[in-house]
């Protein structure tokens, strides 16, 4: 008992927190059955660790960390995969946002062991009944940490003016890039979305200026509107160019769906990358230069 | 794995000589601007790369 329920709970667990989402990944079905089965393996390692020390069988328990090291190998495998198929992208994801999602695979197993440890702790200690209490508790807490902050959060994200001057194409006063040839300008002014994002304070600034969070942002809107960069036609790539004086960034893009409004939306729910937050306001000269 | 040559100008397109000088790479000599543009389309979409424009008729081809 003690050990199914704890089973039941991490891979629960692991099943809700395995999304599908626009991101392209994991791939259904295949992608998701490796996860739910790695989910299944890491629950039942959490489920019998308890039974084991109350036994007492150290052997066991011994065997069982040996086993946890193996999630190690999650993040390797997610990375190298992504790594893989980031070479035929035409829009790419970028390294930053490859490493945090291969994070997040790894550290959600760890989430699945606690999960079923602590569901099947509370079972061998009071008896099952309390297992259906532990455990959602468990899945909700679980939720709830892997949530990370989204762009939304940290900048405010408003329309902007694609323009010319001569044949540099400008978003409202920031320099994108420059492009040669007329017919592209006139295209570029007649489809092409621009947008500011502006950092709400200093720890934002820092987030975005990271090449690796401008490709993220970049590459989930590319994979929900869609861009009319083809092979050999690099022309209209979309690009994300920073006001060097004042820290904030403006984007640029050619959409197959050209809906400024749902491109907002979009921004606002990018995350911000682990490896690329900033943190300057937690540290004493950086509150000091922020004034 | 992509092993092209990036950020190196690729070819120059020009409706007039006196504005290029020294080697590289193709210097292509256009007779006006709608044979530059089209020269330049034409070269950019077989090298994959991107026309720029340096404002004095002088077009190249580059990519990034």
């Amino acid at each position: 008992m003690v050990i199914i329920a704890g089973v039941l709970a991490g891979f629960l667990d692991r099943w809700i927190l395995l999304r599908n989402d626009y991101r392209h990944y994991p791939t259904y079905p295949h992608g998701h059955l490796t996860h739910l089965a790695l989910g299944f393996i890491a629950a039942s390692l959490g489920a019998v660790a308890v039974p084991a020390i109350a036994e007492p069988d150290f052997v066991a328990v011994t065997f069982l960390v040996l086993a946890a090291q193996q999630f190690r190998e999650i993040r390797n495998m997610e990375r190298e995969t992504l790594n893989k198929l980031e070479e035929t992208k035409l829009v790419p994801r970028g390294q930053d946002y490859i490493e945090g999602i291969a994070r997040v695979f790894e550290a959600r197993n760890y989430l699945v062991i606690l999960t079923a440890l602590l569901s099947s702790t509370v079972v061998h200690l009071w008896g099952w009944p309390y297992a259906l209490i532990a455990g959602p508790l468990c899945i909700l807490f679980s939720g709830r940490l892997m949530s990370g902050s989204f762009i939304g959060d940290i900048a405010k994200i408003e329309k902007a003016e694609l323009h010319f001057e001569g044949a540099i194409l400008k978003v409202n006063d920031v320099v994108i890039m420059n492009v040669g040839l007329p017919m592209t300008r006139e295209k570029i002014l007649q489809e092409g979305m621009g947008v500011i994002i502006k950092p709400k304070d200093d720890n934002a600034r820092l987030s975005l200026h990271a090449p690796g969070q401008r490709l993220a942002i970049i590459h989930d809107l590319v994979s929900i509107l869609g861009t009319k960069v083809d092979i050999n036609e690099t022309e209209l790539m979309p690009m994300a160019r920073k006001q060097v004086d004042k820290g904030y960034l403006a984007l640029f893009l050619l959409a197959n769906e050209p809906d400024i409004d749902y491109l907002i939306e979009i921004i606002k729910k990018v995350p911000v990358l682990e490896t690329t937050r900033g943190t300057t306001l937690s540290s004493f000269f950086g509150r000091k230069a922020a004034d | 794995m992509d092993t092209g040559i990036k950020e190196y100008i690729l070819a120059i397109i020009t409706q007039d000589m006196e504005l290029v000088n020294g080697g590289g790479c193709p210097v292509f000599l256009a007779a006006n601007q709608e044979e530059q543009e089209k020269i330049a389309i034409y070269i950019s979409r077989i090298l994959g790369g991107i026309v720029h424009d340096l404002e004095n008729g002088v077009y190249f081809i580059c990519k990034h």
